[in-house]
C-alpha cells in the first residue's frame, strides 16, 4: 500500500497478527516532582520503565517537559504501601479535636473582661 | 484528542438487561450516593462492575485515539514548512503520544494491563476514533486536524475531566491544558493559509471540504434515546449526550471558519432559532463502515502500530528485568 | 563574520539541523511510549538548537528559513553521518550516544570561545545536551548488556556507525582560522576528547570499541559532497515549501 507518509513509505508495515508479551511493558513507577526548592515533591503520575534509572529519564520528559522543575523522585509502584479508602473512616475523629488547634485557645475576652474590671475600679 | 465513548451495536448486543444482576446493594447505594455528592471514585473503590468495564472501554478507546492520533499529523513531521511549524508538529505528536501514556496508565489503574489494551488495539478488537482513519493528505489537513478536532476533542474532555473516576479525571486535566496549546498552534497555521495566498487559501478549503463529514461524526451518532446511556450518565462516566456535545462545538467553531470567509460543504449547516445546529445527513453508514475496518487508512494504522510494536519488541525484551512485577499504577 | 566562522557555524548548525530531523522521525514510531516522548523532545532540542545558530547567521530572520528549505544540497555541510535513514532503533540510539557526545564536548569547548555568542550559546545549551547524554548512556550501558540479541545488534550498530561518526571531526574550510583566533580548539582536540568519553561507556556496556586509527572516516560533507540520503531527505523537507513558490508565510 501506499502510503501518504513517507516515513510509513519507507517500512514494511505488519498486516499479520502481533503480540505485546505479558511483562514487555515493564512495571510502573510512581513520579513526584518539585516545582522549586523549597516545595514539597509532589505525586504526578507514573511511567513504565525496566528500572529506576531508566523511570527518572522518562519521568523527566513526560513530566517535565511543559513544566518548571527542578527534582524528581520516581518509586516502583510495587514499593509503596497505602491504607484501604474502605479505611478512610479511622482520619474520622470523635470529638472536635479543638483541644490541639489554634482556634481551640480564646483568652481575648478574659483578657478584655480584666482590663475592664481594672478601669472600672479605679 | 479524541471524540466520544463510542458504543459499537457489538457492544451494545453484549450489554446485559440488568447491568446490575448480582451487585452488592449496599455498596451500590454508598457508591452512588459518592458520586450524586460530586465525590471521585479512586482505583481501590469498591465499584460495580458494569462501571468498571464501562470505564476501561472507554479509557481505553481515548487512549488508542491518541496513539493512532499521532500517525495523521505525523504524515506531515517531515514536511512541515518552517522552523516554527516542524517544531510545533513535532510538539504536538509528541504530546499525542503523551496523551495517550497518561489515558493508559489511567484505564490500567482498573486492572487491565497495558499490554492487553494495546494486544487488543492491534487486533482490531478495541475501537478509537474514527476520525483517525481518513488521510491527512496535504499540509492543510494538518491545520484542519489540530484546530477542528482538536476543537472538537476539548469540548469532550473539558466534560469529560468532570465525571466520576479520579484517574481518569486527573489525566484529563492535564491533557486538556496541552489541548489548548495544539487548538492555538492548529488556529494559527490555519489562519496563516486562510490569509495567505490563493493556492494556500484553495488547499486549506480543500482539506474543509474533505474533514467536514469525519467531524460531524466525531461525536457519534445522537444517542439522546439510549437507555445504557442513562446510566452511565447517572455513574458520570458519561457527561453529556453527543448531539449536546457537537452543537457545543459547531456553536464555538462553524464562526471561527466563516470569519476568515470560509465554509463548511453543506448549506443546511445553520443554527436555527433555538439555538440548535441543524446540518444535512452525515451519512451513518459511512461512520458505522469506517469504525468497523473499512474506512480509508484503518488498515494502515494498525499495520503501522504493529511495526512499531514489533520493531521495538527487542528494546523492551532486552530490559525486562527478572525482579520486575505485574502491579498496577497507583491513580 | 569571516567566511571561516561561518563556515564552521554553518556546519554545525547542519549537523544538528538534519540530525533532529531524522530523529523526529521516530515520533510515534518508538519502541515504547515513554520513549518515544523522550526521543521527540530530543529530536526538538536539536532542531531548535540549529535554528538558533542559523539565525546567528544572519540578522533577517527569515534568513533561518531559506538557509534550511530554500539552500542547494552541494552548500549543506553536514557529515554523512545525520544524513543516514533512521533505520533500526539500534542504529538510531547508537547514532544518538555517538553524536551527541560529541556535540556535548564541542559545546563544553565553546564555553571559552573567544565568539561570545557562541560561549553564550554553549551554555544555554548544556542542560539539554547533558540530559541528551545521560539518556544515551543509560540505554546503551543497558542494552550492550542486555541479551544475546540486544548485545548483537548494539554491537554491529557501533561498528557501522564508527567509520560515518568519525565524519562529524572532518577538517573544514577556514578550520586553522578558527583555532588561531581561539574560537574554537579545532576538531583533532575534539575527536581525541570523544575517544576519551565514549571508550569506558562501551567498554562497560560490554562491548567491543574497534581500533580507530584502522577505520577511514566517511569524509566530504564538510566540503558539500553528501550521501545519497541527503537530497531525498531535503526534497521531502521542502515538498510543501516547493509547491507553493509565491507562497511567503506559513
Amino acid at each position: 500500500m501506499k502510503s501518504f507518509d513517507p516515513r510509513v513509505n519507507r517500512i514494511n508495515p505488519i498486516e499479520e497478527k502481533t503480540e505485546m508479551n505479558i511483562g514487555e511493558a515493564w512495571e510502573p513507577y510512581e513520579v513526584f516532582h518539585q516545582k522549586k526548592r523549597g516545595d514539597h515533591h509532589i505525586h504526578v503520575g507514573s511511567v513504565h520503565a525496566p528500572n529506576a534509572a531508566q523511570a527518572l529519564l522518562f519521568a523527566k520528559e513526560q513530566y517535565g517537559r511543559r513544566q518548571n522543575c527542578v527534582n524528581m523522585w520516581v518509586v516502583r509502584t510495587a514499593d509503596v504501601t497505602q491504607f484501604q479508602y474502605d479505611d478512610a473512616d479511622i482520619f474520622e475523629t470523635a470529638i472536635d479535636k479543638e483541644y490541639r488547634e489554634a482556634y481551640g485557645f480564646k483568652v481575648r475576652d478574659k483578657i478584655n473582661a480584666y482590663k475592664k474590671q481594672q478601669t472600672e475600679s479605679k | 484528542m479524541y471524540g466520544n465513548g463510542y458504543t459499537s451495536p457489538e457492544e451494545t448486543a453484549k450489554q446485559k438487561p440488568d447491568p446490575l444482576a448480582g451487585e452488592d446493594l449496599q455498596q451500590l447505594a454508598l457508591f452512588e450516593e459518592r458520586i450524586t455528592h460530586g465525590e471521585k471514585i479512586e482505583p481501590q473503590d469498591w465499584m460495580p462492575k458494569e462501571y468498571r468495564r464501562q470505564l476501561i472501554r472507554m479509557i481505553e478507546q481515548h487512549a488508542h485515539s491518541e496513539v493512532i492520533g499521532a500517525l495523521p499529523e505525523g504524515t506531515w513531521i517531515t514536511r512541515a514548512p518552517s522552523f516554527k511549524r516542524k517544531l510545533a508538529l513535532i510538539a504536538k505528536v509528541q504530546d499525542e503520544i503523551g496523551h495517550a501514556h497518561l489515558l493508559y496508565n489511567a484505564a490500567e489503574t482498573l486492572g487491565k494491563s497495558r499490554e492487553a489494551m494495546i494486544n487488543d488495539l492491534l487486533s482490531g478488537k478495541s475501537k478509537y476514533s474514527n476520525v483517525f482513519n481518513y488521510p491527512a493528505t496535504t499540509w492543510a489537513d494538518v491545520t484542519v486536524i489540530g484546530f477542528l478536532i482538536d476543537g472538537a476533542a476539548i469540548v469532550n474532555q473539558v466534560i469529560n475531566a468532570k465525571g466520576s473516576y479520579g484517574p481518569y479525571c486527573r489525566a484529563l486535566e492535564r491533557i486538556c491544558y496541552e489541548e489548548s496549546f495544539h487548538l492555538k498552534q492548529g488556529h494559527d497555521a490555519l489562519v496563516h493559509l486562510a490569509v495567505g495566498t490563493k493556492t494556500q487559501r484553495a488547499m486549506l478549503q480543500d482539506a474543509l471540504n474533505r474533514w467536514y463529514r469525519p467531524i460531524i461524526h466525531f461525536f457519534g451518532p445522537s444517542d439522546k434515546a439510549s437507555v445504557h446511556g442513562t446510566l452511565l450518565m447517572k455513574w458520570k462516566v458519561k457527561m453529556a449526550s453527543n448531539d449536546d456535545m457537537r452543537n457545543q462545538f459547531l456553536d464555538q467553531y462553524v464562526p471561527k471558519i466563516r470569519e476568515l470567509g470560509l465554509d463548511f460543504p453543506d448549506p443546511k449547516l445553520n443554527k436555527n432559532a433555538e439555538g440548535i445546529w441543524e446540518f444535512s445527513d452525515p451519512n451513518w453508514d459511512e461512520f458505522f463502515a469506517t469504525i468497523n475496518g473499512n474506512g480509508p487508512c484503518n488498515a494502515e494504522r494498525l499495520a503501522v502500530r504493529r511495526w512499531a510494536e514489533e520493531h521495538g519488541r527487542w528494546v523492551r525484551k532486552a530490559l525486562m528485568n527478572p525482579s520486575q512485577k505485574q502491579v498496577l499504577p497507583l491513580s | 563574520m569571516t567566511p571561516a566562522l561561518y563556515n564552521f557555524i554553518l556546519k554545525t548548525a547542519d549537523d544538528c539541523f538534519i540530525l533532529g530531523h531524522r530523529n523526529s522521525e521516530w515520533t510515534g514510531f518508538g519502541p515504547f511510549m515513554e520513549e518515544d516522548i523522550a526521543f521527540a523532545s530530543m529530536a526538538q532540542d536539536k532542531i531548535g538548537h540549529a535554528w538558533l545558530l542559523y539565525k546567528m547567521l544572519d540578522e533577517n530572520p527569515a534568513a533561518a528559513e531559506t538557509l534550511a528549505f530554500k539552500r542547494a544540497e552541494k552548500d549543506f555541510k553536514c557529515c554523512h553521518f545525520v544524513e543516514q535513514p533512521i533505520g533500526e532503533y539500534d542504529f538510531s540510539l547508537m547514532r544518538h550516544f555517538l553524536f551527541d557526545h560529541a556535540d556535548q564536548l564541542r559545546y563544553e569547548m565553546l564555553m571559552n570561545s573567544s565568539f561570545e555568542p557562541l560561549a553564550h550559546f554553549a551554555k544555554k545549551f548544556k542542560g539539554e545536551l547533558k540530559y541528551h547524554t545521560m539518556h544515551a548512556d543509560t540505554f546503551i550501558l543497558q542494552l550492550g548488556n542486555g541479551n544475546e540479541e540486544s548485545k548483537a545488534r548494539m554491537q554491529s550498530a557501533l561498528n557501522f556507525c564508527l567509520p560515518l561518526a568519525l565524519g562529524i571531526f572532518e577538517a573544514y574550510e577556514g578550520e586553522q582560522e578558527i583555532i588561531a583566533q581561539n574560537i574554537f580548539a579545532g576538531e583533532k582536540v575534539l575527536q581525541a576528547k570523544w575517544v576519551g568519553k565514549i571508550s569506558p561507556i562501551i567498554k562497560d556496556a560490554g562491548l567491543k570499541m574497534p581500533d580507530i586509527n584502522t577505520l577511514q572516516a566517511v569524509n566530504g560533507g564538510r566540503h558539500g559532497f553528501h550521501s545519497d540520503y541527503l537530497q531525498p531527505l531535503l526534497k521531502e523537507m521542502r515538498e510543501v515549501v516547493d509547491a507553493f513558490p509565491d507562497a511567503t508565510e506559513w
